[in-house]
């Protein structure tokens, strides 16, 4: 047996140890990204999903100026919390547009009343079709969709108050 | 109870959930199930969708269920979901830089197994 046999065992516990501190100093991050951020929006056409909005089809994109896209549903509770962001998006001129996730027309209308309502147009997307089509694992997310119709970010989990000065700059950023 | 019963009925929809209900054809349901137990759920991250409960989970089976029903290819499918949700969403990771390691350690521990008996072996002599 070989002297430097004897430190193996060290070695192994020291590059052990290396990967566990290194997992608790920075825990992994378990959001599903989409891949499909700098790609261009999947082509769709949702069905309006409350009276006096009209639905959302892909064409409503890429015209030139960028728009938010966010994926929500009247029964998640994050998207409460994010609500007040989106009236400020808003207020400062960026046009949103969503899609609501296994929803009833009835449903988005009272949390709308309740919340405010940010959105220039509403897709009912019941079954998920669309959110699956655009790499989206949960509710709220939103999508910036720049002037020619490329995703060009994507904001998982609701959106946090300290994050709207960030928000106005890429969509500037995204003209 | 006849106006619940009336209720139910109206809500139910034409079309049958494919999330929960099985294809009619028996092989393109063996090719739909062999194909959810290999794709990961996303928002349960631990299952694959053939095991989730989440209605999430429910839209992925319907997805697989619909695109095996108009004929597609279970790979095809697989190669739509991995272009939206990265390598991540199949629970058959191919070949690359990042799962080369993956593959490699089996042959690799092998390898080592072969080589200490070899030198113990020796020994003995």
């Amino acid at each position: 047996m070989k002297r430097w046999l004897i430190w193996a065992p060290l070695a192994v516990f020291g590059a052990l140890f290396a990967v566990v501190a290194a997992g608790l100093m920075r825990p992994a991050d378990t959001a599903v990204h989409s891949t499909l951020v700098d790609k261009p929006l999947p082509s769709f056409e949702l069905e309006p999903m409350v009276p006096g909005k009209s639905g959302l089809a892909s064409t409503d994109f890429g015209r030139g100026t960028p728009h938010l896209l966010n994926v929500f549903a009247s029964w998640c509770i994050p998207c409460i919390a994010e609500a007040p962001q989106l009236m400020r998006l808003k207020a400062r001129g960026i046009p949103i547009d969503a899609i609501a996730i296994h929803d009833k027309g009835p449903a988005v209308v009272a949390f709308l009343r309740r919340n405010g309502d940010p959105y220039d147009r509403i897709g009912d997307d019941s079954r998920s079709r669309v959110q699956l089509s655009l790499g989206s694992s949960g509710v709220p997310e939103t999508f910036l969709i720049d002037g020619r119709g490329r995703i060009v970010r994507q904001y998982i989990g609701d959106i946090r108050a300290d994050q709207v000065d960030q928000i106005v700059r890429d969509v500037a950023a995204a003209r | 109870m006849s106006l619940v019963l009336a209720l139910a009925l109206a809500a139910a929809p034409a079309a049958p959930d494919l999330g929960n209900t099985q294809l009619p054809d028996p092989h393109a349901e063996a090719q739909a199930r062999a194909l959810m137990g290999e794709l990961r759920c996303v928002v349960c991250q631990g299952q694959s969708i053939a095991d989730s409960d989440a209605d999430m989970a429910a839209d992925m089976r319907a997805l697989v269920r619909q695109r095996i029903a108009r004929g597609e290819d279970p790979s095809q499918i697989r190669d739509w979901l991995i272009e939206r949700y990265g390598d991540y969403v199949s629970y058959d990771p191919p070949l690359s830089g990042a799962t080369a390691l993956l593959w490699a350690t089996p042959i690799l521990l092998l390898g080592i197994g072969a080589w200490i008996a070899r030198s113990s072996f020796r020994k003995r002599r």
